[in-house]
């Protein structure tokens, strides 16, 4: 079965298929199609590491796997460390470790593993300069244990641990930057993604694989679950993320920004526009939804900034 | 078999963890500095700088959990993995150290005993390792730097035997910085004592590609933990032979997990782990001229526990002072506690006393050895002990 | 089961493991299959349903399906394999013919 010869050039991301139907996802789950994007882009000579979270349970029960590709889990904070540990393995052993027909060794961790317990291994991982990609599936919160904030988490959300109430309880901070975190390494290679934009990231992929030393691709990923958005929007949310410049897609590459959003030209949506589908954020007030425009259009121009000045 | 003649070297215990790990040709090192264990990883270091060895990967981590994060990654990839520590370092380990024994990976481990702050200390003490009693580990105590090199090379092959992780315990300064001869094994022979890892798996099987450690169902896990307890027994078999085979080719034998002496005229004996056994042998032998019935039990490997030799030691003595250089709080002396739980169930059981020694590096002397052996014959005259537990380093 | 899949003959030999015995379990908690043999399916409400007459075959549907679900047919339409569809209806929302829609599925 599979695709017809004829239709798969005029596919516009690759048509084999590495990511198995049956798992676990729920319906209309972001990481669960950033995955299928993954191994669409590096195919099963890669070995995966995947931490406490969500993909756990997507990349399938014992005795089952998911992936058409080596999958290691392992412990929460610790996917920068294992991926080291893999990279350093391979190479010990003689195998080619990234570019173009290398094997790649790739982390997947949610936002939490990333930003919040796993941020030293990150730290780590990216310092000591391994061949070896991490992606941060971003849904904003800590999904898989039922909805915690986690550094992640945006102004104004509502979650599990941020209730609202009476006393108007909502995630008060902003949205940790983990890219600009990242970019502090001097990465060779720092991109953000969208699950919206499936070319992009995986050009994205694709470039990270050629460029040696560590990539980190922050991949925005819906959650229906747990933004309390209808299953079939998480296209439509993920768009209107980047369209709204609440996550802008962009690249860092030795040294230099460059912003890729569909178009630049264009003033960026007003933020109730990302907002609209989503219940996570209907306790919002109006004065909360104007914090938020503030830090977007702040962090907006601030990355302009950037790519004129280090384009 | 070539023949064998050690090449003898003066090095300091972590020296030779060393060359231990260089001679089972380790292929990924991650380790992260803490005192007293620091220079085991500065010698791997030197290894490299120097083009001393070949193909090996030297990951500086951020931190120890990270790695032993690295080390299991590296070993369930197919490598030979090794790494060392010591007390706050192994306790951060502490969840890694389950991960690395679930995933059934061989890693090898020095720990060098030190005490667990606060107060900080830097000293000997064994509660660090033995506080990671449950994690699935075995553990080697070695008496003196001689016992670290061979513990590691041995390790490693009980370790790929079994598909579980080793850790190799010596004593903070005692051994880690006191220099020794130590005899050390030609490549060649180690290579033919150690052949190449063969792993359970690998990560490397792009065509038939495999998850390792996925979520499993009560209705699956209760098994996977009872083949993790199975590879324990099997290892107190495997151990036996491979300490077997260590002697007949070098000379130093291994096949008791209980190295024992005068057990069959002793009166009592003492039991303990580690360098303080050393102290111990030292005072029997000069006690014993003094017309002591004593003899020595130093327990090498506490996991897997050596449950028949212990039992076997208990139905031939009278009694046994059990030396802890570790406490369990709530509780007693842990190697005290284990041995306990093992005679319950021994035809004869012997008397016995625990005498708490040496927490966080006090001196451990032949004259402790004297006073205890003292106090113990009063126990044994009396039947029983005047108080189980006795903290005999105390100052009253 | 319809093999109007993706995955093709991998599916039509997916099968659920259940091990009896401790003799049977690997030594290592490691994989024994795939999660093809986990038919999804049955977590539908809502099903989507393709008017071929409106498709033009531009695999929007196939490129954002997370399961994924949607196969392309010899013809060049896109069918559904409602083995595995869970009905989030993303398809229907991306589709840019509305040639996707969402029915209640009658069970």
């Amino acid at each position: 079965m599979g695709i017809p010869e004829n239709v798969k050039k005029r596919l516009s991301i690759p048509a084999d298929e590495y990511f198995y139907a049956g798992h676990t996802a729920c319906q209309g789950c972001g990481a669960s199609l950033g995955l299928r994007y993954v191994l669409k882009a590096y195919g099963k000579k890669t070995i995966f590491t995947i931490p406490a979270c969500c993909s756990t349970i997507i990349a399938g029960a014992w005795p089952y796997n998911t992936l058409e590709a080596n999958l290691f889990h392992t412990a929460f904070e610790t996917t920068g460390a294992v991926m080291g540990g893999i990279e350093a393995a391979l190479k010990a052993m003689g195998y080619k470790v990234k570019g173009e027909d290398g094997v790649m060794v790739v982390g997947w961790a949610g936002d939490g593993g990333t930003a919040d317990i796993g941020l030293q291994a990150l730290s780590g991982f990216l310092e000591r300069g391994h061949d070896a990609v991490y992606i941060m599936y971003d849904n904003e919160a800590y999904m898989n244990t039922g909805i915690q904030r986690s550094g992640s988490t945006p102004y104004g959300a509502w979650t599990t641990n941020t209730p609202g109430g009476k006393k108007h309880f909502l995630e008060k901070r902003h949205k940790k930057k983990v890219i600009d975190i990242v970019i502090a390494h001097e990465v060779p290679y720092a991109a953000t993604a969208s699950i919206a934009f499936p070319e992009d990231f995986i050009r994205k992929l694709k470039k990270a694989r050629k460029i040696p030393g560590p990539s980190f691709i922050q991949l925005f990923s819906p959650c229906p679950t747990g933004w309390r958005s209808p299953t079939d929007k998480s296209i439509e949310i993920a768009r209107l993320a980047v369209q709204t410049a609440y996550f802008p897609l962009f690249e860092y590459e030795n040294g230099k920004y460059k912003i890729n959003m569909p178009s630049t030209k264009k003033e960026p949506k007003p933020i109730e526009e990302f907002l609209k589908y989503q219940g996570r954020f209907k306790y919002m007030m109006k004065e909360d939804i104007e914090i938020l425009q503030q830090w977007v259009n702040h962090e907006w121009e601030k990355l302009k900034k950037l790519a004129e000045v280090f384009g | 078999m070539t023949e064998y003649k050690p090449i003898r070297k003066v090095v300091s215990g972590n020296y030779a963890a060393a060359y231990a790990a260089k001679h089972a040709r380790v292929q990924v090192v991650a380790a992260y500095p803490i005192t007293p264990q620091t220079s085991i990883i500065e010698k791997i270091a030197e290894f490299i700088a120097n083009g001393e060895v070949e193909n090996l990967q030297y990951v500086p981590v951020e931190s120890e959990h990270s790695a032993m994060a690295a080390c299991i990654g590296a070993s369930a990839t197919g490598a030979r993995a090794f790494t060392a520590t010591s007390a706050q370092g192994l306790a951060l380990m502490h969840e890694m150290l389950h991960w690395a024994a679930g995933a059934r990976l061989p890693i090898v481990m020095v720990d060098v005993n030190r005490a667990m702050a606060p107060p900080w200390s830097v000293w000997d003490d064994q509660t660090d390792s033995l506080a990671q009693r449950d994690t699935g580990w075995m553990q080697f105590y070695a008496e003196n730097n001689q016992e670290v090199y061979d513990g590691v090379i041995m390790a490693f092959k009980v370790a790929e035997t079994v598909n579980v992780p080793a850790m190799i315990v010596e004593s903070a300064f005692i051994l880690s910085h006191t220099y020794d001869v130590v005899e050390m094994i030609p490549q060649e022979l180690v290579d033919e004592f150690l052949p190449p890892r063969k792993p359970l798996y690998t990560l490397t099987d792009f065509d038939n590609p495999i998850s390792v450690g996925a979520l499993a169902t009560p209705n699956d896990y209760y098994e996977f933990r009872y083949k993790l307890a199975k590879a324990h027994e099997e290892a107190v078999k495997v151990i036996k032979d491979v300490g077997n085979e260590f002697g007949e080719m070098f000379g130093r034998d291994y096949s008791e997990m209980i190295e024992k002496e005068h057990i069959d005229d002793a009166d009592f004996v003492f039991m303990g782990m580690g360098s303080l056994m050393g102290t111990v042998k030292e005072a029997v032998e000069l006690l014993r001229k003094e017309g002591y019935k004593i003899g020595y039990a130093k327990v090498r490997w506490f996991r897997p526990f050596p449950k028949e030799e212990l039992r076997e030691i208990a139905s031939k003595v009278n009694g046994i002072a059990v030396l802890d250089r570790n406490f369990s709080f709530g509780q007693e002396g842990i190697l005290f506690n284990e041995a306990k739980g093992v005679l319950y169930s021994a035809k004869s059981k012997p008397v016995m006393k625990n005498y708490i020694v040496g927490l966080g590096g006090r001196d451990f002397t032949v004259d402790d050895v004297r006073k205890i052996a003292e106090d113990m014959k009063k126990v044994i005259e009396k039947g029983e002990p005047d108080v189980e537990v006795d903290w005999y380093h105390l100052k009253r | 089961m319809s093999l109007n899949t993706l995955f093709g003959e991998k599916k039509e030999a997916a099968v659920k493991i259940s091990l009896e015995s401790i003799g049977e379990y690997p030594e290592a908690p490691i994989s024994l299959g795939t999660t093809l043999s986990n038919f999804t399916g049955d977590w539908r409400t809502f099903i989507p349903v393709v008017d071929d007459n409106k498709c033009v075959k531009c695999y929007i549907c196939w490129k954002f399906c997370p399961e994924p679900a949607i196969y392309i047919r010899e013809d060049g339409y896109v069918g559904i394999d409602y083995d595995y569809c869970k009905g989030c209806g993303i398809c229907a929302n991306e589709c840019p013919t509305d040639a996707i829609t969402m029915e209640k599925e009658e069970k």
